[in-house]
């Protein structure tokens, strides 16, 4: 598989978010994600191969992409995650149901891993660790992977909506603790574009 | 000999922490090294855990692999640079591998300054990581 069309979906789609998540973080960051992500991708679509079959080495291209070119939070702890998801990947060529799974569980351990944070806490682990487990659910009762990926959209954007009702305790929105209720999380917001792109590219296939 | 890496988010704020830091201690300018802000014509803000790694290997190096330790700001200035420390970790490179890099639990200006004075002064790894670290307490007032 061309992890590269995959990551072209992503890319577009962050693009196309990117002034609405930089319209987020200007609520209760530094008003950068959206231009962080956008920056980030098109260096990635610059770098992966378009060729390359092997979705480890296309992730971990894209991963390494990440960490020096998106600038913000969101580089070390998408580009630690598209890396885990790479080791997990490495030497192969299709994607299945179950190895989704286990490179999507690479991806959260290394994002908690970079920023130590926990569900709760108002960042992208509060749209990815609810999708991951809601996919985990449907694929172990049979669905295949697009069935998996629609409930992990559908919890993913449940995550961000309830991101408003928290007070956020790591990231650049702690500094505003209670004023940062309210207001949706930035990373949350990406990492469920990122899914739902994900997901649009194997519809489309 | 021990180097020092200064990351932050702003490439003034990292050169001018390293022309601070360097006031006090000469003959260190090439292993005081600065990685701030983004590898771009714009220095755009922003922490970049290549160009981190890049200058602890650079820093190492001029200190006779003495080791590293590093300064660095907030948010993810901290998390490029345990990045950085990670990826040297994993390096196939065997000199990379092997090399002794700290990150300081200390406020970067004052840290950097006490780190320099320490390291000029000839102290290794542990007593420059110690010195920065020293500046977390001290009270200015
Ligand atoms: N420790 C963390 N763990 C998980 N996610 C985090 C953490 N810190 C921040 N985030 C996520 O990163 C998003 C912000 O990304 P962005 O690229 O804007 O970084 P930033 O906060 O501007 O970075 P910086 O630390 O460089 O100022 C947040 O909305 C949150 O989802
Ligand atoms: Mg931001």
């Amino acid at each position: 598989m061309a992890v590269y069309e995959c990551l072209s979906e992503i890319s577009n789609k962050i693009i196309a978010n990117k002034d609405f998540l930089t319209e987020l973080d200007r609520e209760i960051g530094d008003s950068d994600h959206g231009i962080n992500l956008s920056r980030g991708f098109t260096a990635v679509l610059e770098k992966v191969s378009k060729d390359e079959q092997d979705m480890g080495v296309s992730l971990k291209k894209a991963g390494m992409t990440l960490l020096s070119t998106v600038g913000g939070a969101s580089g070390p702890l998408y580009g630690t995650a598209f890396m885990e998801a790479a080791k997990v990947l490495t030497g192969k060529t299709e994607l299945n149901a179950q190895d989704f799974l286990a490179a999507l569980d690479a991806a959260i351990a290394g994002i908690q891993k970079r920023g130590k944070a926990v569900k709760g806490e108002k960042t992208m682990l509060d749209a990815i660790i609810p999708a991951r487990d809601a996919y985990a659910e449907k694929i172990n009762a049979g669905a295949d992977l697009i069935a998996g990926l629609e409930a992990a959209v559908k919890a993913a954007n449940d995550g961000v909506e309830y991101t408003k009702t928290i007070i956020a305790t790591k990231g650049r929105a702690s500094y505003l603790g209670e004023r940062s209720i309210g207001h949706q999380d930035p990373g949350a917001t990406s990492s469920t574009l990122t899914l739902e792109a994900i997901l649009d590219y194997l519809k489309n296939k | 000999m021990t180097g020092i890496v200064i990351v932050s988010h702003s490439w003034k704020i990292a050169e001018g922490v390293r022309d601070l830091a360097l006031e006090m201690a000469a003959g260190y300018d090439d292993k005081i090294i600065a990685a701030g802000g983004l590898d771009d014509e714009n220095k755009t803000i922003g922490t970049d855990a290549m160009k981190i790694m890049q200058a602890i290997i650079k820093a190492n190096q001029a200190a006779d692999n003495g080791g590293v330790v590093i300064l660095a700001d907030i948010g993810s200035g901290i998390m490029s640079a345990q990045t950085a420390i990670e990826l040297l970790s994993e390096s196939d490179d065997d000199n990379e591998k092997n090399i002794n890099v700290k990150l300081a639990d200390a406020p970067i200006v004052e840290g950097a300054v006490c780190a320099a004075v320490e390291a000029v002064g000839g102290g290794d790894l542990e007593a420059v990581l110690n010195a920065a670290e020293s500046a977390r307490g001290e009270s200015k007032l």
